[in-house]
């Protein structure tokens, strides 16, 4: 097959898996996770073949796949849709790839597939279990099946769709096109246990706060076409149009086009990948189901959000302003959401700010202009990610498992504090946790996340962005400390309580995908060691370098090599993991966390998230709310508008009472006589009938206006 | 005697043949009047499809013209003049989409006077096909002012409690509005000597537009509605019964921008011009307000009506920005706004004919127990706030690309200031969904034994769906029937700017 009809047909499958989900198969649930599978499968297939064929390209970059059709005609020229394959959309479908199709067989293990009926399990609430009896008659509780199954792997079919879309798209409209249908997915599945409160106010605020930065990027659209008459990538990146989008001024903030045009599109990445200060919404989400936090607020979508700013970094360059601001946001929320992360208890809050502060890591990578350690990291941390949210995923089943066989079910199974020795329970998913956490730590010289995160302190030190180098190691350094203290206290040391004495493996089809995950989150950086690296440096070429340098017009140029940074990276990440262990390693139950004293009033300062969300309600959500309802609701509309036009209905209904006792009775009784003035009192009555409520009879006074008024104009004019 | 053949004609006035079939049925037999109104409304459709086929597309003028001399009295040269263009063949196929669609929604709402219900709803069609085609002032104006007469009633007579404020804030506010039009129709008529719109482009003095674009734009203002002239419309939809909701906000509202597209902007375009900044900021101000004040609704009918002055706020927006992207847009945006709110007031009289309420708070966890509705309504809710690969998206974005490149407009903070209300719709939307369809039972979803869609139901929706999906994923056959009329339609603004 053509790579580019190839190419068009990756998105489709999970499409189709929607679809006859949706319509036909939902009421059998191997059916609906086969074909789900099965789609993710053929795409996965797919993406390989596509980026085997890039890989057998010579001088891809130079060389791409593409092709395209008319879509919206707007005046003499189309808006296109087509596809693209490049070097960055290439590497970027090989991870999308593998932890979609990871992600998907592990939702199969993760909503307990096998397991019974639960016994009061309702659609829209997580599985409470089910009472089994064994063959020596005692009943005991055993997990569930989720009971809305069929619906999760419709939502998250839908959603690999948005994201194939998304990677393959040719053009910002199309690219918007996907990431507005994983904004959905995201809202649906953030609330897929729609029965509980908390659930339904995360799906909520996640869709609006990334709705307010689509809007901003929809513009950005809209104003790019306006001034290029293109959306399309290749188009838009030819010298002379960036040329031009360089040299016109916007008018607004000393930015340029290009400039405004980039931070327009940037805020989309704002709410998209979660950024200070729309990053509100990303923690909350959590209260979808894992494999969801997995995917779509980790490996995927707010990846999406980092990948449209690669895209458009040859825009972007163009204006130092947009740079900086895209270099600032993403460092101060490397290190804001890092310092959060350090006082949660729950071990998903945790990965979320983690995943928060790496995306800042990489923004801040492309505001200095680091293209490739930009999308170095974007992979690494995909693949790391993905593992350890899958991992954390893995660690509450068991933890689930541990509570129904002590039928205590006040104690919450996310909570790290609950939990400690589970490395003896679970092994599988403790040495991969262990991986993924070393790699998002950046343990030196084995892990991808040492690598990546190691290009971009490198690319910082060289280029002297001082202030950002020291930023991002200290949240390097908090980055290997609150991954330590996750680890040593789920699974090292004893067990704090009953339940997590109690909790169990989990099955083939959770454990698999982490294996997996955990390869790519070791080899991966292995392919992006610089050349010049002592002792290690072209052993391996730095393919990474090589292969994503082709996107630009212009290959970046190789660092030299300097041992600075290096120490810097082996410090923060050996110093922070150490302190992490020696602060975390014996911890007892009920003991509240060693870090409360010290820190003193800046913990619940953290723990509350420097209380941005108050800030939101306050300042944000109440004023709207009271516009909305009082001033324009109430006040406008009720008061107002409808004040004055009430106003000119008694007004009238007045100048009509003043004609009929003023001049009807009075003067044309007096002069003309009954005959006429019967007429007039009888419209007179007429007028006053619509008080009293038989208004039907106005409709015959308003047409006699109507034919007077005429009369008099015709009277005028001729 | 030839007329009584012209495609146009018959599209127009075959409802009346229905009208006088009900007339010899007794009105006990309700079944009877109901298939034969619905058989109806369907064979005008089918005669709006004949005339698609007969329509082409490449032509920017006028078409398939039915013109006859008419009223020829004191110097008058008033003409029966239909004819169609791309600017009004979608509007007349929306309308005679939308009816029998109606009508079947009433098939078990509407139990009282049926007969007379479907003789004021035939004889509204005639009058809404005969505003999208008239070409003459004069005919337009009749065909105009009838159709006050029958929604006057449907409201009126099968409306909820406040019926009668609501009929009559209706009827008055349009009919104080087509007054002013009727003085400007009869100037033009009378001082350049013909009524006919295509011999008027380029006639007007342009002394004179100002004058006349505003006593033509206070009738339309009123019916599109505009803000701050949109206070009679919630009432209006919220007494409404479902049918007559679907037909005014599909249509209705419709007769309004299409006045602003035919006449305003290709009889007087230097006015137009001039004008194109304060219409701009009016609706600018009708979408932001429109999504804020449906936020705060606690009636979901009431809700969609808002959401209506937002939606309807965009398209003017769309039709003043006065270039290519921004009138298609426009013309496009009111047909989805025709389908996806018209779906709207479908799926709410749906609910409500089981329950008999539109409080939202009553309402929650519908989704659960009527999941084939719950579907439904978000993807119609979805389309309504612009979703891509929906409907919605293509108007909103072909319009903001219009705005934002508006030379009429000469700011970007118009298409700016509008997205706001893009992130609003989102809120009221969202807010809706989840609290009828979402969350836990509440009191009716417990006490009621309700039911999911019926096949009828089913039959009613899905046609709406097909069209939602369609312009989504692709409207380019949609956009090629009014490109040429629309490009003929600009030729003053883009010369003037050379």
């Amino acid at each position: 097959m053509a790579t580019e009809t190839l190419i068009w047909l990756l998105p489709l499958p999970p499409l189709l898996a929607f679809f006859l989900i949706v319509l036909f198969t939902n009421k059998s649930k191997t059916l609906s996770h086969s074909l789900a599978i099965g789609a993710a499968l053929l795409s996965f297939v797919g993406s390989m073949v596509v980026f085997a064929r890039a890989l057998g390209t010579p001088e891809f970059g130079k060389e791409v796949f593409a092709s395209s059709i008319n879509w919206i005609p707007t005046g003499d020229t189309f808006l296109k849709i087509g596809v693209l394959i490049d070097p960055l959309s290439a590497i970027v479908l090989f991870f999308v790839a593998i932890t979609v199709l990871m992600i998907f067989i592990y939702s199969v293990g993760y909503h307990n597939y096998g397991q019974p009926a639960g016994d009061h399990d309702l659609a829209g609430l997580p599985p409470h279990g089910a009472t089994v009896t064994d063959e020596h008659g005692h009943q005991h509780m055993v997990l569930s099946i989720e009971p809305m199954y069929s619906r999760f792997f419709a939502f998250i079919g839908l959603f690999a769709f948005g994201m194939y879309t998304l990677v393959v798209s040719d053009s910002l409209l199309t690219l918007f096109v996907g990431w507005e249908i994983m904004g959905l997915c995201s809202y649906l599945l953030i609330g897929f246990w729609y029965g509980k409160p908390s659930a339904r106010a995360a799906a909520i605020k996640a869709f609006m706060t990334t709705r307010v930065g689509d809007v901003f990027m929809l513009l950005g659209i809209a104003f790019l076409y306006s001034v290029t008459g293109t959306l399309t990538y290749r188009e838009i990146f030819t010298e002379q149009t960036l040329h031009a989008l360089a040299s016109v001024p916007s008018g607004i903030f000393g930015l340029s086009a290009a400039g405004l045009i980039a931070v327009l599109l940037f805020i989309g990445t704002v709410g998209k990948s979660a950024q200070w200060p729309l990053h509100i919404w990303l923690p909350d989400a959590m209260e979808g189901p894992t494999p969801v936090s997995a995917m779509i607020h980790a490996a995927t979508m707010v990846s999406a959000g980092v990948y449209a700013v690669i895209r458009m970094f040859p825009l972007l360059s163009l204006d130092p302003i947009a740079m900086n601001v895209v270099a600032f946001i993403g460092t101060f929320t490397a290190i804001f959401a890092a310092t959060i992360a350090l006082a949660q208890r729950d071990i998903k809050k945790v990965l979320a700010y983690s995943t928060i502060s790496q995306l800042g890591f990489m923004l801040s990578a492309i505001g200095m202009g680091a293209y490739i350690a930009a999308v170095f990291h974007l992979v690494t941390h995909a693949f790391f990610k993905a593992l350890l949210f899958l991992g954390s995923g893995s660690v509450i089943h068991g933890m689930e498992h541990g509570v129904f066989h002590t039928g205590n079910h006040h104690v919450d199974p996310q909570d790290m504090f609950n939990m400690g020795g589970l490395k003896d329970k679970m092994p599988i998913t403790f040495w991969t946790f262990l991986i993924g956490g070393f790699s998002l730590a950046g343990f030196p010289l084995l892990t991808a996340g040492f690598w990546s995160k190691d290009e971009i302190l490198a690319d910082a030190f060289a280029n002297g962005h001082w202030a950002i180098l020291i930023t991002l190691s200290l949240a390097a350094l908090m980055t290997a400390f609150y991954t330590m203290r996750q680890i040593t206290l789920s699974f090292l040391g004893e067990p704090r309580t009953k339940e997590a004495e109690h909790a169990q493996e989990t099955p083939w089809t959770m454990t698999l995908p982490l294996t997996v995950l955990a390869f790519f989150a070791v080899t991966f950086g292995w392919l992006g060691i610089p050349e010049h690296f002592p002792g290690l440096g072209g052993l391996l070429p730095n393919w990474i370098h090589e292969f994503v340098g082709g996107t630009l017009a212009e290959r970046p140029e190789i660092l030299p090599f300097s041992p600075i940074p290096l120490l810097i990276s082996l410090t923060v990440a050996l110093g922070g993991l150490l302190l992490g262990w020696l602060v975390y390693r014996n911890v007892e139950a009920g003991q509240p966390d060693p870090l409360e004293k010290p820190l003193g009033f800046l913990y619940p300062f953290l723990q509350n998230k420097w209380y941005f969300d108050e800030f939101y309600q306050y300042f944000v959500v109440q004023p709207v709310i009271w516009f909305s309802e009082v001033f324009s609701s109430q006040w406008l509309d009720k008061v107002v508008i409808d004040g004055v036009l009430h106003w000119f209905g008694r007004t009238a209904l007045s100048i009509g009472d003043v004609f009929r006792n003023k001049f009807d009775k009075p003067v044309i009784n007096a002069l003309i006589g009954d005959g006429t003035a019967t007429v007039f009192q009888k419209a007179g009555q007429e007028l006053r009938l619509l008080q009293t409520g038989r208004i039907q009879n106005y409709m015959i006074s308003a047409v006699a206006l109507l034919i007077v008024l005429g009369a008099i104009l015709i009277y005028i004019l001729a | 005697m030839d007329f009584l053949l012209q495609p146009l004609f018959v599209v127009t006035f075959f409802p009346l043949l229905g009208v006088l079939a009900l007339l010899f049925i007794n009105g006990e037999q309700k079944n009877a009047i109901r298939w034969t109104a619905l058989i109806t409304s369907l064979l005008t459709f089918v005669i709006s499809l004949w005339v698609l086929g007969q329509f082409n597309a490449a032509n920017p003028d006028l078409q398939l013209a039915a013109q006859y001399p008419w009223i020829q009295v004191a110097g008058w040269n008033i003409q029966f003049y239909l004819a169609v263009d791309g600017l009004s063949i979608l509007l007349v196929l929306l309308t005679t989409f939308l009816t029998p669609l109606a009508i079947l929604s009433t098939w078990t709402a509407v139990q009282e006077r049926v007969k007379d219900f479907m003789l004021f709803f035939l004889l509204l069609e005639v009058g809404m096909t005969g505003v999208f085609l008239a070409q003459d002032l004069f005919l337009f104006y009749i065909f105009w002012e009838f159709t006050l007469v029958p929604m006057y009633f449907l409201i009126g007579i099968w409306g909820g409690p406040r019926r009668l404020y609501a009929s009559v804030k209706f009827f008055l506010y349009t009919m104080a509005g087509s007054i002013l039009m009727l003085l400007a129709i009869l100037w033009l008529g009378v001082n350049l000597g013909t009524f006919s719109t295509p011999d008027l482009i380029g006639k007007v003095p342009a002394a004179a537009q100002m004058v006349l674009f505003i006593a033509f734009a206070a009738a339309f203002a009123i019916k599109v509605p505009m803000w701050p002239l949109h206070s009679w419309l919630p009432d209006a939809h919220v007494e409404a019964p479902t049918a007559g909701s679907v037909i005014l906000a599909g249509v209705l509202l419709k007769m309004g921008t299409y006045g602003f597209l035919r006449f305003n902007l290709s009889l007087f375009p230097e006015a137009a011009r001039q004008a194109a900044p304060v219409i701009g900021w009016l609706a600018v101000i009708g979408i932001i307000y429109g999504a804020l004040v449906s936020y705060s609704q606690k009636d979901v009918k009431k809700l969609v009506a808002y959401s209506s002055v937002s939606h309807l706020g965009f398209v003017m927006l769309g039709l003043f920005a006065l270039n290519s992207q921004g009138v298609q847009g426009a013309i496009l945006q009111m047909i989805n706004h025709g389908l996806s709110t018209g779906a709207l007031f479908l799926l709410v009289g749906m609910i409500y004919e089981q329950t008999h309420t539109r409080e939202m708070a009553v309402y929650g966890g519908l989704w659960k127990i009527t999941p084939l509705f719950g579907t439904f309504m978000l993807i119609v809710s979805l389309s309504s706030m612009g979703l891509p690969g929906l409907n919605g998206f293509v108007g909103e974005f072909t319009i903001l690309l219009g705005a934002f490149g508006s030379q009429a407009y000469g700011s970007y903070w118009f298409a700016i200031l509008s997205a706001v209300g893009v992130i609003l719709a989102a809120a009221y939307i969202l807010y809706m969904f989840q609290k009828m369809f979402l969350g836990p039972a509440g009191e009716i979803t417990q006490h009621h034994e309700l039911k999911d869609l019926n096949w009828r139901e089913i039959a009613t929706m899905l046609p709406l769906l097909l069209f939602i999906f369609w312009i989504g994923l692709y409207p380019k056959p949609f956009f090629d029937l009014m490109a040429p009329a629309v490009d003929k339609l600009l030729i003053p603004f883009l010369t003037a700017v050379k």
